[in-house]
């Protein structure tokens, strides 16, 4: 096996992976603060996918472009969705959040389906063709674009969260809940934030797929699949383990698909999802509950 | 207690109203039945049972617009037929269902269904209410095995798709005088993909095909990359790619391979769906010119082809004129044929009829549609078709060809 192919095997596993790790940090960041598993995780990402989509064949704008409309868009809707229907079930058991979000998924799905039928949808940009050279090293243009956005967005999340009043009150209520009710954080008002912002990242990492895959209905589930494996891998709750579990799975998939065989790359993911459980059931970088 | 049960001798009750009603709607169903069934100049009772939703909706769609088509064509050349439409939603059951559902609606023949499994099941429907069944589109080579007596199938088997796909190859060597030493067959692990990978190497040393297979490479039918796989490809340094594929992971392959600027001497199907269809040239472009698919294909020189090419274009301007709109055409033609020449539309007479077509003026290569004992049509021929211009041109066999193959393609950087 020459060098050259492995190069840019693992030049495509690295750039692939960032922009799964970049659809795994929503559910991360939701779960992290209010502990509640986005099960409609996939579902929010094909109606990004078609939003982005709408917006781009619509106003003649590129999916990157489309970006800040579909995160702005899904953060509101995210908003809305967590301020008048999960709210209610934010003590309810994990079962009746499960069937919440399972619900809430099923009606998104068949409403992608009703609005734009069973056919798998895409944007052709004269990037889709064409690749940066560097002597051996051949780097696809999309996604060299896209993992660079996948990046850029999940450093904008650190720092909100990091920097930002609103950022500093929603870890506070992520670290205890109590004591930041009791210094006179609107919890509710934190937590629709926290949700619009975990739905605003799921909008921006579904107008980037767009470019590297072709949408339709029922691709939701494997997202919602590749998601938990990411997130359980890096750590549920953790960003940087979203970013870094994005990373293993594209990288163990480009080279169990080089080294074993193609067809075999989701079993490869499956795996690791096992290995990890067994030896770090926290995740690669999870905190020990 | 009421005056009727009192005195029982005058009264009518309830019961007897209702096996009263039941005997007059039974009589006067049954005449209907029997006025429909003693009609013999009425039109033909076509049932359509195509996958029109769920995951193959894109090509039962197509597939029901050849049988809308079919019928002002058949009305001005004589036939008279009518449509009965059921949709088997992607899934056998629901074709077994609605098989039984337009029997009752009183369809004189069944027609369908795209699919092997959803055409099997309705085999087994037919042949048990003893209703004749034409497939349009299905290859599994079982169906017309199980020795059925109603069954009758106007579609190669897959052993005849690798066959007639495979002996292709040589011919476009020997028209071209180039021939390619190695090949990498990358192939959908599915049933489709894998039954198609038994065919080829089974046939492939038969057939004495000049070139060799230096890798093989299965990928999953949902992948949403290829990058991988073409990056083993090109690895491979292979003259030709020979994809076994659907129609998004053919579209996936190519761009993946444009990406990767690796360009082989050609890249050729040789007998699965993806590369002759619209959506392929609509998303990749001047990059899906010069790939050749081998399949069964319409005749460009019959003039019923040339009349349904036109209805089609002008009725769907926006759509694919392919194989699945002429097979399921020419499968309402035959029932229609079928019906006219037994001057009934009474099971049997039907299957009499059909038993025994000739139909030389139709629409796809081959030699004139005829059924053997066991419901195959044997007189089917696959052609090369190669994208040359955004149009798909057949190139081979040379007696029905409409242009000359390009091959060598030309390098995707040298596409202007």
């Amino acid at each position: 096996m020459s060098f050259e192919l492995i190069l840019n095997i693992v030049a495509a596993g690295l750039l692939t992976g960032l922009v799964y790790g970049l659809m795994a940090l929503g559910l991360s960041a939701i779960f992290g603060v209010m502990r509640v598993v986005n099960f409609a995780h996939g579902d929010m990402m094909v109606v990004a996918m078609y939003g982005a989509y709408v917006i781009s064949t619509g106003a003649g704008l590129t999916p990157v472009q489309a970006l800040p409309f579909v995160a702005l868009v899904m953060f509101v809707f995210g908003f809305l969705l967590q301020r008048f229907l999960i709210n209610r079930f934010l003590q309810a058991t994990e079962h009746v959040q499960f069937l919440l979000l399972l619900g809430v998924a099923m009606i998104l799905t068949n409403g992608s389906l009703m609005l734009f039928g069973p056919d798998a949808r895409n944007i052709q940009l004269d990037a889709s063709f064409e690749s940066y050279s560097f002597g051996p090293l051949l780097l696809d243009k999309v996604r060299v674009m896209a993992a660079g956005l996948a990046g850029l967005s999940a450093a904008s999340l650190w720092a909100f969260f990091r920097y930002t009043t609103t950022g500093k009150a929603i870890r506070a209520c992520a670290d205890n809940q109590l004591g930041a009710q009791v210094v006179g954080l609107n919890i509710n008002r934190l937590y629709a934030i926290t949700f619009g912002v975990g739905t605003a990242c799921v909008g921006a990492a579904g107008s980037l797929l767009l470019m590297l895959v072709d949408v339709h209905p029922h691709l939701s589930t494997d997202f919602t699949l590749l998601g938990f494996i990411i997130v359980i891998l890096g750590g549920l709750g953790s960003l940087g383990g979203a970013l870094l579990g994005g990373v293993v799975v594209g990288l163990s998939e480009a080279l169990s698909g080089i080294l074993l065989a193609p067809s075999l790359k989701s079993m490869f993911s499956f795996g690791l999802l096992i290995l990890v459980l067994l030896v770090r059931p926290q995740g690669l970088l999870g905190k020990r509950a | 207690m009421s005056e009727n049960t009192t005195n029982p001798s005058h009264a009518i009750s309830r019961r007897q109203v209702m096996v009263g009603a039941a005997a007059v709607g039974t009589a006067l169903a049954g005449g209907r039945f029997m006025i429909g069934r003693a009609n013999a100049a009425g039109p033909v009772k076509v049932g359509v049972l195509l996958p029109r939703s769920g995951h193959l909706a894109l090509i039962g769609q197509a597939c029901q617009r050849g049988a809308d088509l079919s019928l002002p064509i058949l009305r001005e050349m004589g036939y008279a037929v009518e449509l009965i439409n059921a949709d088997t939603e992607s899934s056998p059951d629901v074709g077994r269902t609605q098989a039984e559902k337009l029997i009752r609606e009183g369809a004189h023949v069944l027609m369908g269904c795209f699919d092997s499994a959803t055409t099997a099941a309705v085999a087994q429907v037919a042949e048990q209410k003893g209703v004749p069944f034409i497939i349009n589109i299905g290859a599994d080579p079982k169906i017309t095995e199980q020795g059925y007596k109603f069954v009758f199938r106007n579609f190669p088997t897959s052993r005849m798709l690798g066959m007639g796909g495979l002996s292709l190859f040589k011919d476009l060597f020997a028209a071209t005088g180039i021939t390619p030493k190695t090949a990498v067959l990358m192939h959908i692990n599915d049933s489709f993909g894998n039954s198609m990978l038994q065919g080829i190497q089974a046939l492939a040393p038969k057939l004495d095909l000049p070139f060799q297979f230096v890798e093989t490479i299965a990928y999953d039918p949902k992948a949403k990359d290829l990058s991988i796989e073409v990056a083993k490809a090109k690895a491979s340094k292979a003259d030709l790619v020979v994809p076994v594929t659907r129609l998004n992971d053919a579209i996936l392959l190519v761009r993946e391979m444009v990406k990767q600027q690796y360009s082989p001497m050609g890249i050729i199907a040789p007998g699965s769906p993806g590369m002759y269809e619209k959506q392929f040239t609509k998303s990749l472009g001047k990059y899906a010119d010069f790939c050749i698919a081998n399949n069964p294909w319409f005749d460009p020189k019959q003039e019923l082809t040339k009349t349904l090419k036109a209805a089609f274009l002008k009725a769907h301007p926006e759509e694919s004129f392919e194989l699945n709109i002429g097979f399921t055409f020419e499968a309402v033609m035959i029932a229609a044929d079928a019906a006219k020449r037994a001057g009934s539309t009474d099971a049997q007479p039907l299957t009499e009829a059909l038993r025994t077509t000739n139909i030389a003026k139709r629409v796809m290569i081959g030699g004139p549609i005829q059924f053997g004992a066991d419901g195959q049509n044997m007189n089917l021929k696959s052609a090369s078709v190669q994208n040359q211009d955004g149009e798909q041109r057949v190139i081979l066999p040379l007696d029905v060809a409409e242009a000359k193959p390009v091959f060598p393609m030309p390098d995707f950087k040298a596409r202007s």
